[in-house]
């Protein structure tokens, strides 16, 4: 990855969002849960997805999950990434609720990606922010 | 609050009222290029007085505009209401939906005749697309721009790549298959002066074409452009002023599944990416217009990237779950086929009007004069709008004149 500074595309926490970055940025995967329903979603949101439940929690989950689709970029159509094409973007499903997803650059290449494949979510730091990345496992 | 209604939800029409009783009489394209040198309100009223002129119709017969935009990328409609001195809007609605709101456009303004507040609606869609605001490469603020655009997930090619390669795994379709689309539709831009690629494309051409983003080819891609395209949605008896046959709206739907997300780009949610609007929205446009995909004599299916004209052919039931491919590779989707499928060449060919340009065609092909693109007794039509969870779909029929 190059020295490019990234300030500038973000990470832009709301106050529905703010808990899931600012644990990222201590390495912790931090997730809203529906009490109703107790079902983890995810992006964080006012409301549960699956049964509009008001009342939420915030836990923390392993970032162990499967591959549910990928894209490798080799055109940057934002200027700000060109020095770091080709990249992957890998979608998540979470171990501990599939239709939980996150998005997170792939470290490594993309030539082991297949559907299902074992992954983890972790924050990892990308000029001079902290984003979701993900990396392959073997547990 | 409770998941499940606790009162019954009130009956939805099977066949909607506006349906059978509207029509659209005319419609109206500017040239189409990658530098207009032309304000977008210049394009809009350019492409609403040939709409206007196409229907037998004079400006001050317009008493309604439905238009849309995206990221602020168009004028409003009271600009070309005043462009035309229009005497008097009963109706008007700026819609800000992007490519899933043609057809939605053209529902609208239909219930708005249907309804009796208005009697002729102008809809278009104007924007430099190419020289101004270039929705594949601009930045918006979104809910969920914040978990895309820091790890360059940032741009719609990108969005739509992410659903191909989840219909590619569930239906086992192959890079081949988006060859064919765009393969095919190339074939058909080289009778379509319009559109701004038409150089002819093999399958090797195809496959050794740039990634833009796997596994999207930049021959996989729409061409952004500028230009306008603008139709007259009217009743029967207001469209019997044209000298078009009627083109007789006579079904159509619009649809967002369970979890389409926080925004136009949001992904998060959408349970499963194999399937889009269209297979949500396919039983209630076949009932609305009380007919099955035998019916169709020529389909323009909203083709933003090659992919979701696969999606859209097997969602409404035009070939089974996994087949598309070879449907299209079997000279299916050709004239002269069982179902001509975007017979301009498609937004991949003639440009990304946002899918305006799609839903014309079709008007175009109801009015039979599509010139050397012409589906030979073309008397119905299906015309999609949108390529992920949210849609509109029309349904045509060539009327008598």
């Amino acid at each position: 990855m190059s020295a490019v500074d990234l300030s500038a595309v973000g990470p832009t926490p709301d106050p529905d969002s703010a808990f899931f970055w600012e644990a990222l940025a201590e390495d912790r995967i931090l997730v809203p849960r529906c009490k109703r329903c107790e079902r983890i979603f995810f992006p964080p949101m006012p409301s549960c997805p699956h049964c509009a439940g008001d009342e939420l929690e915030r836990i923390e989950v392993s970032g162990r999950g499967s591959v549910y689709s990928w894209v490798t970029v080799h055109v940057a159509l934002d200027p700000i990434f060109r020095g770091q094409v080709p990249y992957t973007i890998v979608a998540v499903a979470l171990e501990e609720e599939a239709s939980a997803r996150i998005f997170g650059r792939l470290l490594g290449e993309p030539d082991g990606l297949a559907d299902g494949g074992q992954v983890r979510i972790v924050a990892h730091r990308i000029g001079g922010i902290v984003v979701p990345c993900v990396e392959y496992r073997n547990d | 609050m409770s998941a499940e209604f606790s009162t019954p939800r009130p009956a939805r029409a099977d066949r909607p009222s506006f349906l059978g009783s509207t029509a659209i009489a005319g419609v109206g394209f500017t040239d189409f290029s990658k530098q207009s040198d032309r304000t977008i309100v210049d394009l809009a009223t350019e492409a609403a007085r040939k709409a206007i002129a196409d229907s037998g119709l004079e400006p001050a017969d317009v008493d309604g505009i439905v238009s849309y935009s995206l990221f602020n990328d168009s004028v409003a409609c009271q600009a070309v209401a005043t462009t035309l001195a229009i005497p008097e809007l009963t109706y008007a609605v700026d819609m800000g939906m992007g490519g899933v709101s043609p057809a939605l456009a053209v529902i609208n303004a239909a219930m708005a005749v249907d309804s009796g507040l208005a009697s002729n609606v102008l809809v278009f869609r104007a924007m430099n697309g190419r020289s101004g605001i270039r929705v594949g490469a601009t930045r918006f603020e979104a809910p969920t721009a914040q978990y895309r655009y820091p790890i360059g997930y940032s741009a719609y090619p990108y969005y739509m790549a992410m659903l191909a390669r989840r219909f590619m795994i569930e239906t086992r379709a192959s890079q081949e298959d988006l060859g064919a689309v765009a393969i095919e539709q190339r074939t058909h831009a080289a009778r379509n002066e319009r559109a701004i690629r038409s150089k002819p494309l093999t399958m090797d051409e195809y496959m050794d074409d740039r990634w833009v983003v796997e596994p999207f080819h930049v021959a996989d891609c729409t061409s952004e452009v500028d230009g306008a395209c603008a139709v007259i949605v009217t009743s029967l008896p207001g469209a019997a002023r044209s000298e078009n046959p009627p083109a007789i709206i006579e079904g159509a739907a619009w649809e967002t599944g369970f979890g389409s997300g926080l925004d136009i780009a949001d992904l998060h949610t959408w349970p499963d990416y194999a399937t889009i609007c269209q297979d949500f929205s396919a039983a209630r446009l076949w009932k609305s217009a009380g007919m099955s995909p035998s019916d169709i004599d020529v389909a323009e299916l909203y083709d933003c990237f090659t992919s979701p004209v696969l999606f859209a052919l097997e969602g409404l039931g035009f070939a089974g779950k996994g087949e598309s491919g070879a449907f299209i590779r079997q000279g299916e989707t050709r004239l002269g086929g069982s179902l001509p499928v975007n017979t301009h060449g498609g937004l991949l060919n003639e440009g990304y009007l946002h899918g305006m340009n799609t839903l014309g065609e079709g008007v175009v092909q109801m009015h039979g004069k599509a010139g050397e693109r012409q589906v030979e007794g073309a008397s119905t039509c299906l015309v999609t709008s949108g390529a992920m969870g949210d849609g509109s779909a029309l349904i045509l029929r060539r009327g008598e004149r």
